[in-house]
């Protein structure tokens, strides 16, 4: 009787959504759990680091890693994972992408650690006690990971096979996923397992978004009360739609609100944000500067929408920390 | 750390360090599993080999009251959903309410009934996984069963496969009722300042009607699991009022006006451990109430009720420390809004002898009754005719600056406060994150079980499960467990003597046996 | 008559460092004045790597991006006056996008004076070199952006790591 192939889950800086994800295959999940050995998967089984370290390098068929890489330990685990399986696959934004936690980049830990154990509203520590690497305790000493200045999407800490997107991943694109991985037909390396075409034309509302499309006045979420059939982007919400992976089953505007970009880039573009703001300018109505830039205070942080799961994974990773300041 | 070391060569350093100390009396359980993100526990035994002191300690931060700075604010409640993604309604929901006091805005009615609807539901789905796949099995398998058993295979064996299934499918209905309403259910969209982004249709109303309608008798039959199985069994009603596990703190928890637990709205009460009101206050009013304190060998951040001080890891009247979630918010109750749960709960109470109770092990319990008030409330909203109502918007026209917004997560109070500039665009965002309430007790339980069950070095075969259950009462927020692959818990526990010398090794493989070396 | 100007308008800095400008000039306008400020041998600062673009508006901003990541320490587009495009509207696209990438840039944290937006007819060779000038001199004031490298602390001790035998590892 042959060995069922051996998969491994991991999470670095995450949520649990993507854990979440899986445990959401419901029924699904019992065929993906009847057809592999599940080697490594510290929010439910008992296996330890060391009994992954104990395995034969390559031995694992896939290990299924998702989160950032905020800290030493988590890095750590990356190159681990990648030593011991054929096929390492960034699942969800922030392995793929850098994700939310991401837009951490926006500082370093410095400037976070200042605010989230001194200066926030309710937390009191006048003697400025920080998180250290290591405290001591009667001669020995107790330790924590380091916190790295820059948030990394799994990519940039090690090489990566595959990349499932979303925030989190949909069950119909997981489920897939497993399937093409465990049918032996794999892709070719790098490929993002979701289709390569932008969310617009899955959308359900694409026939009302025109094909010259001119906008004179961009809207805040909480300013308008959307009307639920039309496109939004035509409505004058930043729907990041045509800058968007498709594959999601258009969750968010099924929910009358605009695409906020988690399933990344097309293949055809290096930096989801950049390509974003080439699209939303170019829609732009006017011609005179000033009525350009009055317009563009309609958005008030282009940054953040943008970039908000793709910061670590753009052209430019992070913001210069220097004392130029907006 | 010294300044000259990079990141990685202090953290390295560190780590050899306690590689070395390893060498003496020290007990480290790493990792912890079905816990929030990533969980260590660092015991230190003195020469007598009795339990020094025992850390335990959260290993990571992401940094979200930082980089929440600069972003529009109606972007916070689907940003800082980030922050668990088993448990997003709940910060998507206070989110939401921040962004109405922010705007001083007030939602129609029909937004503020979808909003608890699925919150209702929410809290429905979260409490049910973690009684069924999590803490459940330590009770309706036992904690002295075969640690193969103690998972959801087990729950399934005990109480049948029908049963088991209808557990699953049970969570998946409720969760399709976010999906519907919220859009997304892992990190919901429905959120916005003055009430949601859609209307309910007719036919969704009917689809929600028959799901709350099962979910109450769900909850029905899932109290009378616990009372056959646990309540029944004296042995589990020891374990539960075992001093082991028992701390006199104080209790908080969104009430209404009757002082009945409401999940989504409401003001803050707070009562001491011989269970008067301590205090009771609106939203807005935190500051004066809630402050947190830093260690240096965790990135959490530990909470106490601020006009006592920072006393440290101690409980009783003065100290300070309080606790959240299911058995805090009956503690804190005078009655539930619903008639079975009413019922649920006097009958806890008598049995207990009176509240407050201030055994952590009875958050099972009350998580249970907690399932039946939330799927009544559900379905007392979906029966409701104005859920359908169109109008389900308020547009804002006040210029925001500042606004905070409670609600009661599956684990306990969550705050969120934002400050903003007069876009809306956030100048400083303050969050109180429901297990973080509870940090400290929760250190305080580790100590307190590690203390009472290791003694002159001798670790006991019950240490492994009961450490477990000392934090796993508490459901910390990572739980998410698998329908059908065993839940044992990695444990390795070796106690060195001061030569370095291994005194006795106990260890629990992934088929659950245990083997002492 | 444009006046030659012999060296750059700057001092050099310490180490002698000087800024690497990435200039993207439409075909039909600002590479024309180009070629004309060649031909009348005129001197300014040769600071910049000439990029030809049909127009302004095939300027994409993942190139300004790209550019910068790799090591520019400035990027300069020069376009068709508003009116002029060959293409009628491609300028006004250069400029609606260029607005945007302003504050996306600001956001990042990259000085104001590091990206530059500049209409250019083909006749204006004098236009083109004063404003070269004027922006090697700004951007050297800056001094190197130094985009796009990895922060030290992060590739720092992965090869002295003891217990664990990396390898392959890209960073």
């Amino acid at each position: 009787m042959p060995d069922k192939p051996k998969v491994a889950f991991y999470w670095c800086s995450s949520c649990g959504g993507c854990e979440e994800a899986v445990v959401d295959l419901a029924e699904k999940i019992l065929d993906v759990v009847a057809a592999v050995d599940i080697v490594f998967w510290p929010v439910a089984l008992d296996f330890k680091k060391s009994d992954v370290e104990a395995m034969e390098d390559g031995s694992i068929l896939a290990s299924f890693v998702n989160g950032a890489i905020r800290t030493t330990e988590q890095e750590e685990m990356a190159l681990l994972l990648r030593r011991k399986s054929k096929v390492l696959v960034a699942f969800g934004s922030c392995a793929h992408l850098g994700g939310i936690p991401a837009l951490a980049n926006l500082w370093d830990r410095e400037a976070i650690f200042e605010t989230a154990y001194r200066t926030t509203a309710s937390t009191v520590n006048p003697e400025g006690i920080m998180p250290q690497v290591s405290t001591p305790h009667n001669g020995d000493v107790v330790t924590l990971p380091g916190f790295y200045n820059t948030v990394r999407a799994l990519d940039q800490v090690t090489e990566v096979d595959y990349y499932i997107p979303g925030c989190a991943p949909t069950p119909n694109i997981i489920a897939g996923a497993v399937e093409t991985l465990l049918s032996g037909d794999l892709p070719p390396a790098g490929t993002v397992l979701t289709p390569d075409i932008a969310l617009c034309e899955e959308c359900p509302r694409l026939e009302s978004k025109p094909q010259e499309l001119t906008i004179e006045r961009f809207l805040r979420p909480h300013e308008v009360i959307a009307d639920e059939g039309t496109c939004l982007l035509a409505q004058g919400l930043l729907c990041m739609g045509p800058a968007t992976r498709s594959g999601c089953g258009h969750l968010c505007i099924n929910g009358n609100m605009p695409c906020t970009g988690c399933f990344g880039p097309t293949s055809k573009v290096r930096d989801q944000g950049a390509k974003y703001l080439s699209a939303i300018a170019s829609m732009l109505g006017f011609e005179d500067e000033a009525a350009i830039d009055r317009a563009l205070d309609g958005i008030p942080d282009p940054i953040g929408t943008f970039y908000r799961y793709g910061l670590a994974g753009s052209l430019l990773r992070r913001r210069k920390m220097t004392p130029v300041d907006a | 750390m010294s300044e000259e070391m990079t990141t990685q060569e202090a953290w390295h350093q560190g780590s050899q360090g306690a590689k070395a100390a390893y060498a003496r009396r020290r007990i480290t359980v790493d990792p912890i599993t079905r816990l929030e993100g990533h969980g260590k526990i660092d015991i230190f035994l003195d020469q007598a080999g009795e339990v020094e002191r025992a850390y335990f300690q959260v290993p990571e931060l992401r940094g979200f009251e930082k980089f929440a700075e600069g972003r529009p604010a109606e972007d916070m409640p689907q940003i800082t959903s980030r922050i668990c993604g088993v448990c997003p309604t709940a910060h998507h929901m206070a989110g939401t309410k921040t962004l109405d006091a922010l705007y001083k805005v007030d939602p129609p009615p029909a937004a503020k009934k979808i909003r608890e609807l699925v919150y209702s539901a929410f809290m429905a789905e979260d409490h049910l996984l973690h009684f069924y796949f999590l803490g459940g099995p330590d009770f309706v398998v036992g904690p002295e069963a075969p640690a193969a058993q103690r998972n959801i295979l087990g729950v399934i064996a005990t109480v049948g496969e029908e049963a088991g299934r209808q557990v699953i499918a049970m969570r998946r209905r409720l969760r399709e009722i976010i999906t519907m309403v919220g859009g997304k259910v892992i990190h919901p969209v429905l959120g916005l300042p003055g009430g949601v982004a859609k209307r309910v249709k007719a036919e969704e109303q009917a689809e929600i009607q028959k799901t709350a309608a099962d979910a109450v008798e769900f909850a029905r039959f899932t109290l009378d699991l616990f009372r056959k199985v646990v309540l029944a069994n004296p042995g589990y009603v020891d374990l539960i009022v075992s001093d082991a596990f028992t701390h006199r703190t104080y209790y908080m928890g969104l009430m209404d006006e009757k002082n009945r637990p409401n999940f989504y709205d409401g003001q803050i009460r707070v009562v001491s451990p011989e269970g008067g009101e301590w205090a009771k206050f609106a939203p807005a009013d935190y500051l004066d109430y809630v402050a947190e304190h830093v260690e240096p060998w965790s990135y959490v951040k530990f909470c106490y009720l601020k006009p006592f001080g920072w006393q440290g890891f101690t409980d009783g009247m003065e100290s300070g420390i309080f606790s959240v979630a299911p058995l805090a918010r009956l503690n804190a109750a005078d009655a539930m809004s619903t008639p079975l749960a009413q019922e649920a709960f006097e009958e806890m109470y008598a049995t207990l002898g009176g509240k407050p109770v201030h055994h952590t092990l009875a958050n099972h319990w009350a998580r249970v009754v907690e399932v039946l008030n939330a799927a009544e409330r559900l379905k007392e909203l979906a029966d409701d005719p104005e859920l359908i109502d169109p109008n389900v918007r308020t547009l804002p026209t006040e210029t925001p600056r500042e606004g905070v917004g409670v609600v009661e997560a599956p684990r306990g109070t969550l705050f969120h406060h934002y400050v903003t500039d007069s876009r809306g665009v956030i100048e400083k965002a303050n969050l109180i994150v429901a297990t973080q309430n509870n940090s400290a007790r929760m250190a305080m339980s580790v100590e307190k079980a590690a203390k009472g069950l290791i003694s002159k070095g001798v670790v006991s075969e019950g240490i492994l499960n009961k450490v477990e259950m000392a934090f796993r009462a508490y459901d910390p927020c990572h739980a998410c467990a698998t329908h059908s692959l065993p839940g044992s818990m990695p444990l390795v526990v070796e106690v060195r003597g001061p030569a370095g010398e291994i005194l006795s090794r106990l260890r629990r493989d992934s088929d659950g046996s245990l083997h002492r070396e | 008559m444009p006046e030659p100007m012999d060296k750059p308008a700057a001092p050099a800095t310490a180490d002698g460092w000087e800024p690497k400008i990435v200039a993207f000039f439409c075909n039909w306008c600002t590479y024309l004045a180009a070629d004309l400020a060649g031909t009348s041998r005129m001197k300014y600062a040769p600071n910049t790597r000439v990029i030809r673009v049909m127009c302004s508006g095939r300027v994409d901003p993942q190139f300004v991006l790209e550019a910068l990541a790799h090591g520019a320490d400035g990027v300069l587009i020069g376009g068709c006056h508003p009116g002029d495009c060959h293409y009628q509207s491609g300028n006004y696209k250069a400029l609606r996008r260029f607005r945007l990438l302003k504050r996306i840039l600001l956001a990042f944290g990259i000085e104001d004076e590091r990206i530059r937006l500049e209409w250019i007819s083909a006749a204006e060779a004098d236009k083109l070199r004063d404003v070269v000038n004027e922006m090697v001199a700004q951007v050297k004031a800056l001094g190197p952006a130094r985009l796009g490298i990895p922060p030290e602390d992060w590739a720092v001790g992965l090869e002295e790591e003891a217990d664990e035998e990396v390898e392959g590892v890209t960073v």
